[in-house]
């Protein structure tokens, strides 16, 4: 995981000095520095890579600057690397390396040390409605040297694109590309490498949801923080709580309760609204922005939910879903929610 | 009873509006052989007892001359069966044209559209449904149809006061058209409405997949707070509170208060326009 910071400068990362361990830091920070600084300059990278058309730049769009997917389709082919740095914004704070998809690993100036060296996740994404031989050699390539590089790399394969089929061909699908992409593998010898497959789509959920599983990954603190949110969840009566980043909308932890894409999709949406109206109303002027420390939003539902927002961070707010009986003790459920936020400001 | 024509497909349908307020929709057809035939024999059938006629422009069509010789058919058969109509143009499909190009395109045709429309006054909007310009035409035009209006803003104003609210939107139910507002404080956006409209259905749709509906809302940071609450049988309400002071309570309590009053405004606009017909 080492990382050479002339090698940084030569790059034009705009940081200073890197410590020597990339990704999100153990926890050494006492609670002295800015509670809410998550990370400080350790950056982890996704690479997000694919054939030429594949739906990356799309993808990056779409989670990250909220473009909607309709107007994905004016995007025009990428022909250079597009670096894109989510730092400021948004609770992952990484950098995403968006790959013109006709990259050629052995011409002498791609330097794979270089850019598998500081890099967390490769996501590759494959275009499931093309044919996929190509793409799947070319997966193979890519991740075989980035294993050379790096090996504790999570390497993360998209099959994109999927809204257009049948859930009979979507599984047929992910079977294939998941038996040949491992076979491929299996024969020249690198059985450990481990590939995790998506179902992905930007006209759904899908693809958030994939992210927040690839975000999850990189984040050494999950198994606290899931803890502290069953701990939350279990002390409040509340059924199911996720930690968003309220930029992407990825949750980068939930309970230990299984995921309802329903729900997560409802709790995504009420995001939405949050800051669309937080926008409209709660601006006085331009410099200020719309998720602040006050934030905090209460929908009721005639089926007797009650969806709860507060804010943890600057960029975090936590969701969480309950039965409206129980939320005659909302006195309860807001000291727990400040003894969760206060856990949470120590562990990063 | 208000009748509606829109001419562009074939089919009518009642849209319940605001409880009393029947829209009985008569979505015309444009294709030409049904337009002759509404001119010939169907004359008297659609054209009577019409209150508002709105008809859609495209913008991008290539046939101006022809729309607008259609039009002025219309235009006829409203002058000779009910000449007190209201009539409201759409200037539609403005998604397609360039975005410089709009104001300039858009005030040429209504130009034209009021020059041609003489005796009869027309009002004109450029809509699109990509955005919100589709919401703010539909609320302008409805806004003309509700019988008690003044009184509603009056009792609007009142209870902003009496709140201290910074803004009160009331919106009908079923389509979360703002229908009547109370503004105390300056906003800088003038399309918030339209845009509030656009957030909220959005959100209604999203609790539909889950077979629900959302019965109230808040949401604030530290410069605001937002209630939108269901008010009376046909509205809802939302309210803007700039002092994060006082405690949500207070004004979810006042708002339930308003309702009473509010509900009784609607039955006594109700028995009137019954009285009316």
């Amino acid at each position: 995981m080492s990382y050479e910071a002339d090698e940084d400068e030569h790059f034009d990362v705009g940081v200073g000095s890197f410590p020597k361990d990339f990704g999100y830091g153990p926890f050494d920070q006492e609670g002295d520095g800015p509670p809410v600084s998550i990370g400080g300059e350790q950056k982890p990278r996704i690479l997000l890579m694919g054939l030429r058309r594949s739906g990356k730049s799309s993808i990056q769009k779409v989670v990250f600057h909220k473009m909607s997917p309709n107007e994905t389709l004016f995007l025009e082919s990428t022909n250079k690397i597009i670096k894109d740095d989510i730092s400021n914004s948004s609770f992952v704070q990484f950098q995403i390396w968006d790959f013109p998809g006709q990259i050629d690993f052995f011409d002498s100036a791609f330097d794979s040390d270089m850019i598998f060296g500081g890099c967390g996740a490769v996501i590759f994404v494959i275009d499931a409605q093309d044919e996929y031989a190509e793409a799947l050699n070319k997966l193979h390539l890519t991740v075989t040297k980035a294993f050379k590089v790096k090996q504790s790399i999570k390497f993360e394969v998209f099959i994109h694109k999927v809204d257009g089929l049948s859930d009979d061909y979507k599984m047929e699908t992910q079977r294939e590309i998941h038996q040949r992409a491992n076979e491929n593998l299996g024969d020249s010898g690198y059985d450990q490498i481990h590939l995790s497959f998506h179902l992905t789509s930007i006209y759904d959920h899908s693809i958030f949801e994939a992210f927040s599983k690839v975000v999850q990954k990189l984040i050494p603190q999950l198994p606290t923080l899931e803890n502290l949110l069953n701990i939350f969840i279990s002390n409040s009566a509340i059924e199911k709580a996720f930690l968003f980043d309220v930029v992407s909308k990825i949750y980068i932890a939930t309970d230990s309760s299984p995921v309802d894409m329903q729900s997560y999709e409802l709790c995504c949406d009420m995001i939405d609204v949050v800051i669309d109206v937080s926008c409209i109303y709660g601006l006085r002027d331009d410099n200020e922005v719309a998720f602040d420390h006050q934030s905090s939003s209460l929908i009721k539902l005639n089926n007797g939910t009650i969806l709860y927002l507060r804010e943890v961070t600057k960029v975090l707010a936590l969701v969480c879903i309950l039965r409206e009986d129980n939320f005659d003790r909302q006195g309860v459920i807001d000291y727990n929610f400040l003894c969760f936020r206060e856990a949470m400001q120590q562990v990063f | 009873m208000k009748q509606i024509v829109v001419p562009v497909d074939v089919e009518h349908s009642h849209v319940r509006f605001l409880g009393n307020l029947v829209l009985n929709l008569w979505d015309c057809g444009g294709q030409e052989a049904f337009m002759e035939n509404y001119f010939a024999s169907q004359r008297d059938n659609i054209f009577r007892n019409v209150e508002v006629l709105i008809y859609v422009f495209d913008v991008e069509s290539r046939e101006l001359d022809k729309d607008m010789h259609y039009y002025q058919s219309c235009l006829e058969a409203i002058l000779q069966n009910s000449p007190e109509a209201k009539i409201f143009c759409l200037v539609h499909k403005m998604d397609l044209v360039q975005e410089d190009q709009r104001d300039l395109i858009f005030h040429e045709r209504e130009e034209d559209l009021k020059r041609l429309s003489r005796p009869l006054d027309c009002t004109c909007f450029r809509t699109s449904i990509w955005d919100e310009t589709l919401y703010r035409a539909w609320s302008s035009i409805v806004y003309m149809l509700i019988p008690n209006v003044k009184e509603l803003e009056q009792s609007l104003n009142q209870f902003a006061n009496i709140i201290d609210a910074d803004e009160v939107l009331l919106f009908e139910r079923a389509t979360f058209l703002v229908i009547s507002h109370c503004q105390r404080r300056n906003h800088r956006d003038v399309h918030r409405f339209e845009k509030v409209s656009n957030i909220i259905k959005q959100f209604k749709l999203s609790c539909s997949k889950l077979a629900a509906q959302f019965q109230s809302m808040e949401v604030r940071n530290s410069n605001f707070a937002a209630f939108i609450d269901i008010f009376t049988s046909n509205t809802y309400v939302m309210v803007i509170m700039s002092d994060p002071a006082i405690p949500s309570e207070a004004t979810l309590i006042n708002i339930r208060n308003a309702k009473k009053h509010f509900e009784k405004l609607e039955r006594v606009s109700q028995a009137q326009s019954a009285l009316a017909k």
